[in-house]
């Protein structure tokens, strides 16, 4: 069997897959968490439990309603994103005009409480959700066996993020989006309904992180408890991106999770460290990060 | 799982009526008990312990009959948030305000910590869901009770099985902590023992990891044949769940180190048939368990007990035939003499039948194994387990001269 550092190169192979696999989760929720900071400047702490509230949507979906995965696909975004809406007319868009610490610290809030509640009603070892059967089984790639819903989740990651960068990038909407957080007064005098784009983007983005639920619930037990582990990392991705950089966080959300996973091959110990340590070197040599612009 | 929101208020409701309790009811001044609950009731060891925990202390003192015994008993209930210096801080508090016996306590580090503050008060400590076997090993003192399992119990009983069933190459996937350590050590030696081989062990960091399929990568690519895993709670489901997903299951045996019908029940059936693990309780063994069952369903109709749930029911119950024997309410302030009233007596309940408790505080109860039902043979909800072996209780625990308990004059 061919080495590389001591290790079998299958196993080096496999983790540069898984790593990916994981990196598309990294990049799904910073896309989110990017959008929400770059346009409406709000730190949103509440991201990962709207990643979880997505899960269990599509987990309630099945279980109540007998909803498939291929509907919820649509609907669990969409109701995860009205429940942003909501909060973002009756909480959110009141810190808009106060210290940046206010929004953190009030979806921070909004974070422990939707996971109170759900750990009251669903306990903490959460419920099972089992994916599409079409999806189920493995593929043999001679060098591991992939799941093949797992290949499909990298597929759908690359799809959503390459979406959401060329409708924020290259279109005359998101040319709009971009024009009103620069000058809102301005793109107002157009006619242009700015608080209303707002509110509608900061729906778009935790319907981001909703969607992402709903990969993430056939792959991981759904617990309340699911955003909060990966809600630190993704900060992180964020922040080594370029707070507000959609191209940044994507692209370090894939390469942060590749990262890691050689980390859990050579010194599993300090896989959870290793994109802290990453964070703290790119600070320390571009202040901005990886795709920032200085302000 | 599903909740009315009836059930939900109902839950609400005796939250704020626990809390209140030791304010707003007049007490009768001579039997009056305080019995505190230190579990965690938000985190990931809640459906392991938690409100199904009170419930199953509220039933112990209903099959008492501490009402119509004269007994005026408070159950007080606390949050250790999985933090040590919380748990310390609230026992310090409970036996300060009178409280006579702490019981629970999920997570090791907390379980010790815990141990340390009952001495140092005097006052008595029924542990039911700490699995640390040092609990009546080098931190053993006269105040504390380890009901229910420890690490010694569940490494010999699954470890040994695993092994006597052909599987000899292990693999092992280890939460770094404390737990963690101590169960991969102690089922390594037994596997080692038995004439198996560890093939690898590969400790992942706690609590953060939720994708688990690097480590299970490195597992079947070792040539082990059993995975076991020394984690708890929703770790082990992910890791069982993920296993799955890669196929794992088709090549390898898992060996859940430490699962609970709880963590069974979350994983759902479809993915936990076959699942080989230990516990001294399972609902559905024989009628007094059952009887048990249907008595404490009421209180706790969507979380089924598990072995350290049904522990507290048991340990509580034993507790108050203790204080009744001892027939003297000062005493009973004197942790130390409680335990060693309690030690005295065998214990006898619909949870754990007939049953004993060591000079080192170990309650010595049988130790079960179970594999997991599929879909096809479950018939009803929570019926999970069959029986595949006991290991009787005078073997299935770790004998007194290796412990180095300091009670222990050897």
């Amino acid at each position: 069997m061919m080495m590389i550092l001591g290790k079998p190169a299958p196993l080096l192979f496999g983790q540069l897959l898984l790593g990916i696999i994981n990196g598309s989760f990294y990049a799904m929720l910073s896309l989110g968490l990017a959008i929400i900071f770059g346009l409406l400047n709000v730190i949103n702490f509440a991201h990962g439990a709207l990643f979880m509230v997505g899960a269990f949507v599509t987990w309630g979906l099945l279980h109540y309603l007998g909803i498939g995965f291929w509907p919820a696909l649509i609907v669990a975004p969409v109701m995860v994103g009205a429940f942003g809406l909501l909060i973002e007319r009756t909480l959110i868009r009141f810190t808009y005009k106060l210290d940046i610490l206010y929004g953190l610290l009030l979806t921070f809030g909004l974070a422990l409480v939707l996971e109170g509640i759900f750990t009251n009603a669903f306990g903490s070892s959460g419920v099972s959700y089992d994916g599409p059967n079409i999806l189920s089984g493995t593929l043999n790639l001679g060098f591991m066996y992939l799941p093949v819903y797992r290949a499909f989740v990298v597929f759908a990651a690359i799809v959503i993020c390459f979406g959401v960068w060329f409708t924020i990038e290259k279109t005359s909407l998101g040319a709009l989006l971009r024009a009103a957080t620069e000058n809102p007064a301005l793109v107002q005098s157009f006619g242009v309904n700015v608080p209303r784009l707002i509110s509608l983007t900061f729906a778009g983005g935790v319907a981001l992180a909703g969607l992402a639920g709903v990969l993430a619930a056939p792959l991981y037990s759904v617990n309340p408890g699911m955003g909060t582990s990966l809600i630190n990392t993704v900060f992180a991705v964020v922040v080594i991106g370029g707070m507000g950089s959609i191209g940044g966080a994507i692209l370090t959300g894939f390469g942060l999770g590749i990262i890691q996973g050689f980390t859990e091959v050579f010194y599993p110990a300090a896989s959870s460290v290793v994109v802290f340590a990453v964070m703290a070197v790119v600070l320390l040599a571009r202040p901005a990060g990886l795709f920032g612009r200085v302000a | 799982m599903t909740i009315s929101r009836r059930t939900l208020l109902g839950t609400a409701a005796t939250g704020v009526a626990a809390a209140a309790l030791p304010f707003g009811r007049a007490r009768a001044a001579s039997k009056s008990l305080k019995i505190a609950v230190i579990s965690d009731f938000s985190g990931p060891y809640r459906d392991i312990g938690g409100p199904t925990s009170v419930a199953c202390v509220h039933q112990a003192l209903a099959d008492f009959g501490a009402k119509d015994k004269g007994y005026d008993v408070t159950v007080l209930q606390g949050d250790h948030q999985e933090s040590p210096a919380v748990g310390t801080a609230l026992a310090q508090r409970f036996y300060d305000q009178g409280v006579d016996l702490v019981i629970d306590v999920p997570n090791s580090a907390i379980g010790i910590a815990i141990e340390g503050v009952a001495h140092d008060k005097n006052r008595a400590y029924i542990n039911t869901n700490s699995a640390s076997s040092e609990i009546t090993g080098k931190f053993c003192n006269a105040q504390t009770v380890h009901w229910t399992y420890d690490t010694y119990m569940l490494s010999h009983s699954t470890g040994g099985a695993m092994v006597k069933g052909g599987g000899k190459k292990w693999f092992f996937i280890t939460a770094d902590y404390a737990f963690g350590h101590l169960l991969h050590d102690q089922t390594a030696a037994v596997v080692k023992q038995m004439g198996g081989q560890e093939m690898g062990n590969v400790n992942f960091p706690f609590p953060q990891t939720t994708d688990f399929s690097s480590f299970l990568i490195q597992a079947q690519s070792s040539g082990a044949d059993v995975l076991g895993l020394a984690s708890a709670g929703k770790d082990t489901v992910n890791l069982v769940k993920q296993a799955h997903q890669f196929g794992i299951n088709k090549t390898m045996k898992i060996a859940g180190l430490l699962v609970f019908i709880n963590d069974v029940h979350g994983m759902g059936l479809d993915i936990a048939q076959g699942l080989t693990l230990t516990e001294s309780f399972y609902w559905n063994m024989n009628d007094r368990t059952r009887a048990f069952m249907a008595r404490v369903k009421p209180r706790t109709p969507n979380n089924y007990p598990s072995m350290g749930q049904a522990g507290c029911y048991s340990g509580v119950l034993h507790f108050m035939k203790a204080v009744e024997a001892m027939n003297n309410m000062a005493d009973v302030k004197n942790g130390a003499a409680v335990v060693a009233q309690m030690k005295k007596m065998p214990t006898d309940d619909d949870a754990y039948g007939k049953a004993s408790i060591r000079e080192d505080g170990r309650f010595m109860c049988n130790a079960y194994l179970f594999r997991v039902k599929t879909p096809a043979e479950s018939k009803g909800p929570w019926d999970y387990y069959d029986l595949l072996a006991t290991t009787p209780a005078d073997q299935a625990f770790m004998p007194m001269a290796a412990e180095g308990c300091p009670l222990i004059k050897t």
